[in-house]
């Protein structure tokens, strides 16, 4: 492990932060009093679109994994399609995993789709960028000792926070302080934002701290 | 003597809770001191003599009689909006088609046609919103506190000076019809009486038509001077229907005709009273304190004019307990000595005295001093007696009284003065009035703080012992004797001090505060051994060993008992974090690749070469078991009751019984599937007894399942029939539907008693086998003839097959090792101690179903899938074939407990007083039970805490349930499972056959099996004494909080009755695990016995 592997991590998810950053301010221009809150639901759309172009452009320049043999034109298109289904299938479960946790089955439909979109773009757009449709690589980086290299390091940390965040979202949700943002699920889509980046800004650090400590097999 | 020793240490651990909640309970829950003084009318409430000076003559008292004869028509639960007229505001606006309103007609005629004969007024009640309360308050004038909410089902009389007595004490005769529950608030002051049992509150008619068949001829007859009615229809139908029913509307209108005929009777010296005692929530409850419970209906009419003026447009709202010194002073009566309310001086307006310049303001300034000399009089007394009352402002409110009653005196003597004088007094006698009952309100409820922080800290001290006990459980060479007896003997030694020193001081014995001194003094010895114990053997050993996640949902579940919001959502709070730990379970089965389960590195000795089923088969099997938990989790909560705090949020409809439902259509579907679930229940637990094979045996409570169970079925069936229909059954049938109601229900219970006896006896169902070697050919039976046509005759006969070919095959290996002729074979042994457990589950499930409404069947139902499914899922990650200790996981006891308190809210159960489900106390008893209290009370906690009783007695599958789930492990892969598991009495077999033992391995490490059900118990204890200690520091935390009587005291009442209800449900789980052993011990017994001979 070399530290220049590092930087270029960090470097990356920075990028990922500032795309967030910038789904945040840039549609101020466009539209008058456009607000986070107010107009969540664009604002979804907009932070899904601009974090899945940065993670699909940083990933395609940086190269993490060299793994594909192949280059030909079928083979990339039917990776590309495999990638697409897996992201919508894992919108849909995200989706069912939020109603058998309380999330309203019937009203709130787009609501609660649209946070399933955004939590799918923090967790199973790096892990299709990085690992690909591949299920097997999928489980075998979420358990212990699985990870190869420190991009994978970091996808695993960076998921487990996203999902943290939007799990410590509801806790505000019942509470009587009566904040605009205290409603299914701004709340939840809040703190798996906030999740996200303190995973993309933790793990180069943590990274950092314990590279001596961590050896891959690859490595 | 272990499992004695076991049971009693953890009785030990439940009396150090107990204390510890009475302490707390006793500083938390004061009660207010009752005064037994009484006002006569030889006895002026004050100095001064009074304006007229008719004092001295036969018949006076405090002021002269304006009415001689009163009727008080007092309408349970009537709710302000209920008199309201059904017209709208808004001139525009088309009238709302509420049924309630509009009803009471007659009294909006009487205040158009006559406006200065009759007044409406809006009542504000105090809270708690009870009747008996209500009752003590208008009768009383006083402030009943909030300890009286509980003591419902026994009333006693009442000890204060009270409007009944007086007027028993003046001579006057006083009549009563309706609610019974005047008869034991003041017995035997009726002249002439019709009592008509209260309690049935889905009985609207029978003390209505009682009243109304006594009513006008007690009327018309003439021999009382006081009537007093008391419909209890409108707050049946409130509790059966609620407020938005066509029912409700009939029972109004019958109302207003039982108005409009007094009215068209009364005689000109006769007062008309109309009450309410309370109103009633959205759902048609009470005992609360929302707007809608304090908001009640007062109305009063004269023949005679009554007030100088028209009728207010918006209705005055006065205090309830302004009704009590107003009454007393217009029959000539003297005010209750307690009495906190303040008169309605506008009623004393009129009068005979025309001659005199301000004679309507003078009566209504004298009726306030009287008043007021009579609450200055009672604080006096009071501050007297008890400490209660703030000093401070006690003498600012006596300095204000002094003062205006010297005005008042001067007034009196030089009566010259303006108008203006009479003003400002009555103002100053009316903020006098009102400080008195504000400084009342704001001292009797106070705490006392050290009991409460002795309480609280005997319960943290007894969670510290559960959390050190449970480690040293399974400790090496832990005694459990020793330990034990020494912290009995201290507390003895201190409650022999304590009770020593009370007696030479001469003050008197609390017995709360001498149990807290025993769990102190025996705690304490305790906590320093096992500190000085851990100390030395194992410094290192954490003091926290639960798995930090499972540490952080335990804390963020304590740390919702301190919000109020955290409260009214906790119905959806408890699957959220069941849900999470669910899901951290499954996370940490993957993360420790027992999610995808590793070739078996060892194959069976009997060299069966089955084919390799695929790894993904097996692997997703804990995936499926958390989506099916988190999906039944989902569907139970729909079984949800809003609290009142929610006005947004829609109670589940499927919480009422099916006698509310108006669709015959759907009452039939939705009887079908109450059926269904019942039916499926049975059908899944005989499925799982007949998978491990524990119904083949001859056993008494094998043969209770076959046979008894489906009559309970059959019973519960019957009765929810009746239930649901009774009101549609001709009436000639009546009588067979009553006599059934109450038969059905006694024989399911004595079925459950019986069932429950027949295990206690017989716990073992093992079936026994012995036979010789050479008669190994038996023949396959077979349900059809010739060759099989379909699967399920393969099914049938493929096992057969197998079997045989398995005794073969080991009479084959027998005979080669010249064993002797005899062997025998016992099956289902491997599942002993949980078939036992689950069946008794199953016999308590079955009351406990018809105690509630007939759809909360599919809750049980539900109920039993999830605990099925969460075992298997907590059985998939802990390991059984290490040697060592037997151990359960804190994560297995965290959702155990959540999966206890979320059934609790989807059986339509919330921790309010106002949401009991009074009529489980009428199953089986649709007449009453006579004088008893303790049978109904029994009842009504059964149906309250169903959920703790049968969680706390199922605990101990949480350690058997991983040795039941062994077989799937190295033996996942074979083709036909045998559903027996063979235990061989000579171990050199045992060890070649490389059967799974199952359950058995506990019985072969009975030191282990003890220990591991000692811990299990503490770390229960210690979870729900956690739950209870949080909420005792909130609820002293946040005692002047607003919501501290709504919320934060009833939580902690119904935490602690919880507790009590989950530790006794606890020590009879274990008591009956303990029970099988001893029964499997003695069967092993004579099996070695029968081999030897």
């Amino acid at each position: 492990m070399k530290d220049t592997d590092i930087k270029r991590l960090l470097y990356t998810n920075l990028l990922c932060v500032f795309s967030i950053f910038l789904s945040i301010f840039i549609p101020s221009f466009f539209v008058d009093n456009f607000s986070v809150l107010e107009a969540h639901l664009t604002w979804l759309c907009i932070c899904s679109a601009s974090v899945t172009t940065v993670n699909l452009l940083s990933y395609l320049v940086v190269k993490p994994n060299v793994s594909s043999k192949r280059s030909s034109l079928s083979h990339k298109v039917t990776r590309a399609l495999k990638c697409c289904v897996c992201f919508l299938m894992s919108c849909f479960l995200l989706h069912i995993i939020f109603v058998l946790y309380g999330a309203p089955l019937i009203e709130l439909v787009l609501e609660t789709f649209l946070f399933a979109v955004v939590l799918s773009t923090f967790t199973t757009v790096p892990c299709l960028c990085l690992l690909g449709p591949n299920l097997k690589a999928w489980l075998r980086v979420f358990s212990r000792n699985g990870v190869t290299s420190i991009w994978e390091n970091s996808l695993q940390i960076t998921t487990i926070s996203s999902f943290t965040g939007a799990w410590l979202g509801a806790f505000p949700i019942p509470l009587d302080w009566e904040r605009p943002w205290q409603v299914w699920p701004i709340s939840c889509t809040l703190g798996a934002t906030f999740g996200y980046v303190a995973g993309l800004v933790i793990s180069p650090l943590w990274i950092y701290w314990n590279r001596k400590q961590l050896t891959y097999k690859n490595n | 003597m272990r499992k004695v020793s076991v049971l009693l240490f953890l009785a030990w651990v439940c009396f150090l809770f107990y204390a510890g909640i009475a302490l707390f309970t006793s500083g938390f829950l004061l009660t207010r001191l009752e005064l037994t003084n009484q006002s006569s009318c030889q006895e002026l409430p004050g100095p001064g003599p009074l304006p007229w000076g008719s004092h001295g003559k036969p018949g006076a008292c405090w002021m002269p009689s304006r009415f001689s004869r009163v009727v008080l028509v007092l309408i349970d639960a009537l709710r302000f909006d209920f008199a309201q007229p059904q017209r709208s505001h808004v001139p525009g606006e088309p009238p709302v088609s509420v049924p309630f309103l509009g009803k009471l007609g007659s009294l909006q005629r009487i205040l158009e046609s006559q406006p200065h004969h009759g007044r409406l007024y809006r009542s504000q009640v105090d809270p708690p919103t009870t009747t008996m309360q209500r009752l003590k308050a208008l009768t009383t004038g006083s402030l009943p506190t909030f300890i009286d909410a509980g003591s419902n089902f026994a009333s006693h009389a009442i000890v204060e000076d009270n409007v009944i007595q007086q007027l028993n004490s003046a001579g006057r005769r006083v009549v009563f019809m309706g609610d019974d529950t005047w008869r034991d608030l003041f017995p035997g002051a009726f002249s002439q009486a019709f009592f008509f049992s209260s309690f049935n509150v889905r009985d609207l008619h029978t003390v209505d038509n009682g009243i109304l068949e006594h009513l006008y001829p007690t009327l018309d007859g003439g021999s009382w001077d006081v009537l007093i009615a008391h419909f209890l229809g409108v707050d049946h139908c409130g509790h059966k229907h609620g407020p938005h029913h066509p029912e409700m509307a009939k029972k109004l209108s019958q109302m207003d005709q039982v108005i409009q005929g007094l009215i068209e009777r009364l005689e000109n010296d006769t007062l008309l009273v109309v009450a309410g005692d309370h109103g009633m929530t959205m759902n048609g409850d009470h005992g609360g304190d929302s707007e809608l419970e304090v908001s009640a209906a007062l109305f009063l009419y004269s023949p005679t004019a009554l007030f100088p003026s028209v009728p207010p447009e918006e209705p005055e709202v006065i205090p309830q307990v302004s009704l009590v010194p107003t009454l007393a002073l217009l029959l000539g009566l003297p005010i209750p000595f307690g009495n906190t309310g303040e008169v309605m001086a506008e009623l004393f307006s009129g009068g005979s005295d025309s001659s005199h310049p301000h004679s309507s303001a003078l009566a209504q300034v004298s009726a306030l001093h009287i008043n007021a000399q009579q609450v200055s009089r009672f604080l006096h007394t009071y501050s007297a007696a008890t400490q209660d009352l703030q000093v401070k402002e006690l003498h600012r409110l006596q300095t204000l009284f002094s003062k205006a009653s010297a005005r008042y005196q001067h007034f009196l003597r030089d009566p010259q003065e303006a108008e203006a004088a009479l003003s400002t007094l009555t103002a100053e006698f009316q903020q006098f009035l009102r400080g008195a009952r504000a400084l009342c309100i704001e001292s009797w409820a106070r705490f006392s703080l050290v009991r409460m922080a002795g309480g609280a800290a005997l319960l943290a001290a007894a969670c510290l012992l559960c959390l050190l006990a449970s480690q040293l459980a399974v400790a090496p060479g832990f005694l459990f004797r020793p330990l034990l007896l020494i912290p009995v003997a201290w507390g003895l030694t201190w409650t022999i001090l304590y009770a020593g020193v009370s007696v030479t001081t001469g003050s008197k014995i609390d017995l709360v505060v001498l149990g807290a001194v025993a769990a102190a003094g025996s705690l304490l010895p305790f906590l320093w051994k096992a500190w000085v114990s851990r100390g030395s053997k194992r410094p290192l050993a954490p003091l926290l060993p639960v798995p930090r996640p499972v540490l952080i949902l335990l804390l963020i579940r304590l740390a919702t008992f301190f919000s109020d919001s955290f409260f009214v959502v906790e119905a959806r709070a408890t699957p959220f974090l069941l849900g999470s730990l669910v899901f951290f379970l499954v996370a940490q089965l993957h993360w420790e690749g027992q999610l995808l389960p590793p070739k078996p590195l060892t194959m069976s000795r009997l060299g069966s070469s089955a084919p390799t089923a695929p790894p993904r088969h097996s692997g997703a099997h804990a995936l499926w078991l958390g989506i099916g938990l988190l999906l039944f989790t989902r569907l139970a909560g729909l079984f949800h009751r809003c609290p009142e705090e929610t006005p947004a949020c829609r109670s589940s409809p499927w919480l009422s019984p099916l006698a509310s439902m108006v669709g015959g259509r759907a009452k039939n579907l939705w009887y079908g599937a109450c059926v269904g679930a019942l039916v499926a229940l049975l059908v899944v637990v005989r499925l799982w007894l007949r998978r491990y094979g524990n119904l083949k045996s001859p056993e008494p409570p094998v043969l209770f399942v076959r046979w008894g169970m489906p009559l309970m079925v059959l019973g519960t069936a019957a009765y929810w029939a009746l239930a649901s229909g009774a009101e549609e059954a001709p009436p000639r049938l009546r009588a067979l539907v009553a006599g059934a109601s109450a038969v059905l229900p006694r024989a399911v219970m004595g079925l459950a008693a019986l069932g429950l006896v027949l295990l206690l006896w017989r716990p073992v169902t093992v079936l026994v086998k012995a036979g010789a070697a050479t008669s190994r050919t038996r023949t396959i039976l077979t349900p059809f003839s010739g060759p099989p046509t379909s699967q399920a005759d393969l099914d049938y006969v493929v096992p057969q097959i197998y079997r045989h070919m398995q005794e073969e095959f080991q009479g084959r290996l027998e005979r080669t090792k010249a064993q002797g002729p005899i062997t025998v074979a016992a099956y289902q042994l491997g599942s002993v101690y949980s078939a036992a457990m689950v069946t008794a589950l199953l016999l308590l499930a079955f009351p406990l179903m018809l105690l509630h409404v007939e759809r909360v069947s599919l809750v049980f139902l539900l109920l039993f899938l999830q605990s099925f499914l969460l075992l298997h899922l907590l059985a998939a990650g802990t390991p059984v074939a290490t040697p060592g200790p037997f151990t359960v996981l804190w994560q297995a006891v965290s959702a155990w407990v959540l999966l206890a308190t979320q059934t609790f809210y989807s059986t339509g159960h919330q921790p309010v007083f106002s949401a009991i489900h009074w009529h489980a106390a009428f199953v089986g008893f649709p007449d009453g039970h006579g004088s008893s209290t303790w049978l109904p009370a029994l009842l009504v906690g059964a149906n309250t805490f169903a959920s703790h009783l049968l969680f706390a007695v199922g605990c101990p599958l949480l350690l058997l349930w991983p040795f039941l789930c062994e077989r799937q492990g190295p033996k996942r892969r074979q083709p036909l499972p045998g559903s027996e598991s063979e235990a061989r009495v000579r171990p050199e077999e045992e060890e070649e056959l490389q059967e799974p033992l199952m359950e058995v391995r506990l019985r072969d490490a009975p030191n282990h099996f003890n220990a591991a059900l000692l811990q299990l118990g503490l770390k229960y204890l210690f979870i729900l004494g956690a739950q209870i200690l949080a909420c005792a520091l909130a609820a002293s935390i946040l005692r002047r909080h607003l919501m501290v009587w709504k919320v934060f005291a009833p939580k902690f009442i119904f935490e602690a009755v919880g507790f009590i209800v989950s530790s006794v449900g606890l020590l009879l789980g274990i008591a009956l695990v303990m029970r099988v052993d001893v029964a499997v011990s003695s069967w092993f017994k004579k099996l070695v016995l029968a081999q030897q001979r």
